[in-house]
């Protein structure tokens, strides 16, 4: 059974007339990454936001089509009750700090307490999600003394303590370094295994690429492309709509490297392969 | 034109604990990017540079003013900072407003400040949003609200505290260009990244930061050829930059076009 299924959703922000989603759908099961790209204003945070509910309850505005998250209906269910099975990190994750908590721990703590979990289990996945994000050295800060790249991991692992079916992300690695963003596409892929579904909106297309199964190209609202990464990036005309596409498969489009399917590649390894042959052929 | 120079410099927010680790280094007129891991010190390094912060010990000296005996809104008139957290930096509720504020405190008539705000909102492509609040607009444009801010301070040095954060390629192309057009006019532009494609496309000079000291400091082609001095410093190459080295080319492309010029080039195919 799919973990979200979206159907022809259409939402316009109060005071607007331009819709800010406008007939998107697509299916995300068990275990899969999704990668959500597409220039700003595309729709990317404004879906995040569907994907919990926070569209339409708290924004209010116009909603139409339909949201199943963990077999909730999104529009006629509380975001409380969708939030326990379905978490989100917020693109900034200065928004994402409870303001109530003056340490590290406590602030991971916070919405286990709201939800009531036993004091056993709390420590027992409060260690589990600092140690995953590596905070756990820095368990005893205040989390306003943390600089933009450790406040990104902690926003994320406060989110991954309530251990969600599915696990929504919002720009989730834009301060972080390459180490510290590979260390999240990692936990991702970690995650995905045991089961997870997750949908990550992302600028790095590179790492989009090479680590998601599939992936949703948002452009004005609307869905441009959906379908694996390979399909997706080798499609003609996404640049002109500014779409970044990973640069290996830009230098691959430009030299003709095809894989045998005729697509492009759009990971390092997979071109070099390509490349390399392709030079081999023409020297020998 | 300012040259800034930095002499032994340490810094520590709680004694015992540095931050800063003995930094020397001129910085003159051009683009320098700073690298490095979070936690390497490079937000603690810019706030130096402007007298946010006072060193524990050594120097900063902008041209003839050392930061230990200036007043920030002196240094001011020479540094302008732009922080990595635009919320930490927006203030007015009307963009126009934000961005006529530095020119204003620098002693501008209002017509002047007038003129400056709207030509900085014009090259950072807000043209047209002037009324709006900042806090209506996307991260990304909040950013570039702060950036707007800073340029239209027009100040001989220019700090860029991660401006690629949450912007689309567009944005990144338009940040890229300030970069361009700054150093074209003699001016200082250090700006902080973790977009190592941003930094080699567009910057001449980079400074690989690494646990409160600089690692390595050379050009991007010098930086990107030296896998075991990135991976030192937590730091990856551009993806085509790798592909380049798997397929064994001589010198790291930086982009994809010099890239696919290089596979096309006098000699063919061959690399």
């Amino acid at each position: 059974m799919s973990l979200i299924r979206v159907e022809n959703l259409r939402y316009r922000y109060p005071r607007q007339s331009a819709l800010a989603l406008d007939g998107v759908s697509f299916t995300v099961e068990p275990g899969e990454f999704v990668g959500i790209v597409g220039p700003n204003k595309a729709g990317k945070s404004t879906l995040c936001q569907a994907l919990v509910g926070l569209v339409p309850h708290f924004y209010k505005g116009a909603i139409g089509g339909k949201v199943e998250v963990a077999g909730l209906d999104v529009h006629t269910t509380s975001v409380g009750e969708v939030s326990r099975r379905a978490g989100l990190v917020f693109q900034s994750p200065f928004t994402q700090m409870s303001g109530a908590k003056f340490s590290v721990y406590e602030e991971v703590a916070f919405g286990l307490e709201r939800a009531g979990i036993p004091r056993d289990e709390m420590i027992r996945r409060i260690e589990w999600s600092l140690r995953l994000l590596g905070l756990w050295d820095l368990r005893d800060r205040s989390p306003f003394a943390l600089s933009g790249g450790q406040m990104q991991r902690l926003a994320i692992a406060s989110v991954l303590v309530m251990q969600p079916e599915v696990l929504i992300l919002d720009e989730p690695t834009s301060q972080l370094d390459p180490a510290g963003t590979s260390e999240v596409f990692a936990a991702v892929g970690d995650l995905c295994r045991q089961g997870m579904a997750v949908v990550m909106a992302e600028h790095k297309v590179d790492r989009i690429a090479a680590r998601a199964d599939k992936v949703l190209v948002l452009n004005r609202g609307r869905v441009l492309a959906w379908g694996p990464p390979g399909e997706v990036f080798s499609l003609d005309g996404l640049e002109e709509h500014g779409v970044a596409v990973p640069a290996v498969t830009r230098a691959a489009r430009e030299l003709g490297w095809r894989e045998q399917g005729g697509t492009y590649p759009v990971t390092v390894e997979a071109a070099a392969r390509i490349g390399g042959a392709a030079l081999g052929r023409d020297q020998g | 034109m300012a040259e800034i120079r930095v002499k032994d410099l340490h810094f520590s927010y709680t004694p015992g604990v540095e931050v800063l680790r003995g930094i020397n280094l001129v910085l003159s007129p051009g683009s320098v990017a700073i690298v490095g891991q979070n936690g390497a010190g490079k937000s603690t390094f810019v706030r130096l540079l402007n007298g946010l912060l006072r060193p524990t010990q050594g120097e900063v000296w902008v041209d003839d003013l050392s930061t230990a005996s200036t007043t920030v809104a002196s240094m001011a008139r020479k540094v302008g900072l732009v922080f990595q957290n635009p919320t930490d930096q927006l203030f007015k509720s009307r963009v126009l407003d934000e961005v006529m504020f530095g020119p204003l405190n620098l002693g501008a008539s209002q017509d002047e400040a007038r003129q400056r705000a709207e030509a900085a909102l014009a090259r950072v492509g807000l043209t047209g949003a002037e009324a709006r609040n900042p806090y209506d607009l996307g991260l990304a444009e909040r950013k570039l609200v702060t950036i707007a801010s800073v340029l239209a301070m027009d100040t001989p040095v220019v700090i860029l505290d991660e401006p690629t954060i949450a912007q689309d390629v567009t944005g990144v192309r338009q940040i890229g260009d300030i970069v361009t057009w700054l150093q074209e006019q003699g001016r200082t532009v250090i700006t902080i990244t973790h977009d190592m494609d941003f930094v080699a496309r567009y910057f001449q000079r980079v400074l690989v930061f690494q646990a409160g000291q600089v690692l390595a400091d050379g050009t991007a082609e010098e930086i990107f050829s030296r896998p075991d001095l990135l991976r030192q410093a937590g730091l990856e190459p551009p993806p085509i930059t790798v592909l380049g080295q798997r397929l064994g080319l001589a010198r790291p492309p930086l982009t994809v076009e010099g890239f696919v010029a290089r596979l096309r080039g006098p000699n063919g195919l061959a690399p």
